[in-house]
């Protein structure tokens, strides 16, 4: 408990953490908006068959495409601006159970970044639905089936990929490492999946965690690839066998 | 008195560096330990391993008989300043302290306390980066009193800081010793261990050159001898030797120990031999230290 509090102590106190978090709602829910009005503009010409698999929650949330990066920045420096300012050593000094100090970090920035989720999730998906119903066109209610479901979600899975850069952050110690792992697993990893033999991309788009993860923000089931549940829970075991690895050269290597 | 701080066979590879070789040390309460060597002896090194930053190729090392990971309440027991750097600059010096003080239950009256006590309760609401050097030296040291402990580690704590400032640190240092407490200070400067310290551990390349009182120290190293010059060098020198004086050449004249200026005075005048020179030299403190750690270099050198 005093762990939880030093480690909320040093995530409050630094101003960065808050433009940050800041910065991180708001690109999420502006590129959400604009994201929205688009669908809003390419719907009226859309073939029966595009109207008939649109998908009125998910096209409210993709912002979470923008917002995993920002969040899973913010998730690399609670760790990584411990090794670039030294801070890493009197924290280690303070607390010399190397595995309690990552797992403090884990749960308060979890604790964070749910919230921020939630707030890019929920914010996103209400102005996304407005402007659709504006302009006349099919949209979702929280009340509808796995609606809810999906907006939270979308939430937990921002969370998941913000605890994906503390993990890496954990391993590579350096903030640019880290960033540029992130960014190769959530975005140039299925860029790449695209150029690949189709047996391998259908893989890719089934398996690679951060995809099927993020099929927990759609209501309608997506072709080959695995439930929403099933997906998260994959991401999930990335996550942790990632944070097992970052705990493990933590606890070994010297500081 | 009970040794707090031990070292048996401490060694630490980096590479196929050995930067701390076989070390044995036992550091006690009550007393000021200055930990001295050239740069690069593995005083550093000594301390992070002291304090599990680093884990040691073989050997162990514990304090109050615990390995430093082991033990039930690091911040109450070892208080440690190895870089006053190691610091975010963007958080205040108070949310520093107390986000340090938080993981040994303590909060704010604490944090208030130790600024106090090192002086930088007017900057406390100021970040850590906008601090000279001798602030921050000030805030490492307020870290490593926050709770209270019985260990005190300072790393080259007068490290750039100004006359005011190194008074004060020393000061601090004897008064925690004094308490009671085991006070464990490295440096690079004999000097300053002679006005500081009251028991030495000197060391080169990570190794055990010297574990003993200050006072001691000086006495078996910091040897006296008397330059002499005269026209009957030869007649003097015989005359010395029957009183019992060692003598080696030294410039134009003789360089002797173990008799005084004063006796040589009247040994010489006894003998009517003219003195040209009389003149006694103390070996200063780092003449010493430097003839000890180049040993320590030489011998590793032809080992």
């Amino acid at each position: 408990m005093n762990i939880l509090r030093s480690e909320w102590t040093k995530l409050r106190s630094l101003r960065s953490t808050w433009f940050t978090a800041a910065a991180t709602v708001l690109i999420g829910v502006g590129i959400g908006a604009v994201a929205s009005a688009g669908q809003t503009r390419a719907y009226p010409t859309a073939t029966a068959a595009d109207r008939a698999g649109w998908d009125p929650t998910a096209a409210s949330l993709t912002s979470v495409t923008v917002a995993q990066l920002a969040i899973g920045v913010l998730g690399v420096l609670v760790i990584t601006a411990e090794y670039a300012t030294g801070m890493i050593q009197p924290s280690v000094v303070a607390v010399p159970r190397r595995g309690r100090l990552l797992a403090a970090k884990a749960v308060v920035f979890a604790v964070v970044a749910l919230i921020l989720g939630q707030l890019i999730g929920f914010t996103s998906f209400l102005i996304g639905q407005s402007q659709f119903a504006n302009a006349g066109m099919p949209h979702a209610t929280l009340d509808q089936p796995d609606v809810l479901r999906a907006v939270v979600g979308s939430g937990l899975y921002l969370a998941a990929v913000g605890l994906l850069g503390l993990g890496l952050g954990t391993i590579l110690r350096s903030t640019a490492g880290a960033i540029g792992t992130l960014v190769s697993i959530t975005l140039l990893v299925r860029l790449v999946a695209q150029a690949l033999p189709e047996s391998w991309a259908e893989w890719m788009n089934r398996y690679w965690p951060t995809t099927a993860g993020e099929k927990i923000v759609a209501v309608l089931p997506v072709d080959g690839a695995l439930g929403p549940w099933p997906g998260f829970g994959l991401l999930c075991g990335f996550v942790a066998v990632v944070g097992a690895a970052g705990y493990t050269l933590l606890r070994t290597r010297d500081t | 008195m009970s040794d707090t701080i031990e070292a048996r066979g401490l060694t630490k590879r980096y590479g196929d560096k050995l930067a701390v070789d076989g070390l044995d040390l036992a550091v006690r309460a009550g007393l000021v330990t200055g930990f001295l060597g050239p740069n690069g002896a593995g005083k550093s090194t000594t301390m992070r391993l002291i304090l599990g930053l680093d884990a040691p190729s073989s050997g162990t090392v514990t304090v109050h008989g615990h390995p430093y990971a082991g033990l039930p309440r690091p911040l109450h027991t070892v208080g440690a300043l190895l870089d006053a750097h190691a610091v975010h600059p963007g958080r205040s010096a108070a949310n520093h302290l107390l986000a340090l003080a938080r993981t040994a239950g303590l909060g704010r009256a604490r944090v208030d306390e130790v600024l106090g006590l090192v002086g930088l309760a007017d900057v406390a609401g100021k970040r850590a980066g906008t601090f000279s050097l001798g602030m921050s030296q000030r805030l490492g040291i307020a870290a490593a009193l926050l709770g209270d402990p019985p260990v005190l580690m300072f790393d080259e704590p007068v490290n750039g800081l100004d006359p005011e400032g190194i008074r004060w640190i020393r000061t601090l240092m004897r008064d925690m010793a004094a308490e009671g407490r085991t006070v464990l200070v490295s440096s690079h400067l004999m000097g300053e261990m002679a006005v500081t310290a009251q028991h030495l551990v000197v060391i080169g390349r990570g190794r055990l050159i010297a574990d003993t009182g200050i006072d001691d120290f000086l006495r078996e190293h910091g040897s006296e001898s008397v330059v002499v010059r005269t026209d009957e060098a030869d007649r003097l020198a015989r005359v010395l030797r029957r009183a019992g004086g060692t003598l080696e050449p030294a410039d134009d004249g003789l360089r002797v120990r173990s008799l005084t200026a004063r006796n040589i005075g009247k040994l010489a005048a006894a003998e009517g031999i003219a003195l040209a020179e009389l003149t006694p030299r103390r070996g200063s403190l780092e003449d010493v230290f430097m003839a000890l750690t180049n040993d320590a270099v030489e011998y590793g050198v032809r080992a």
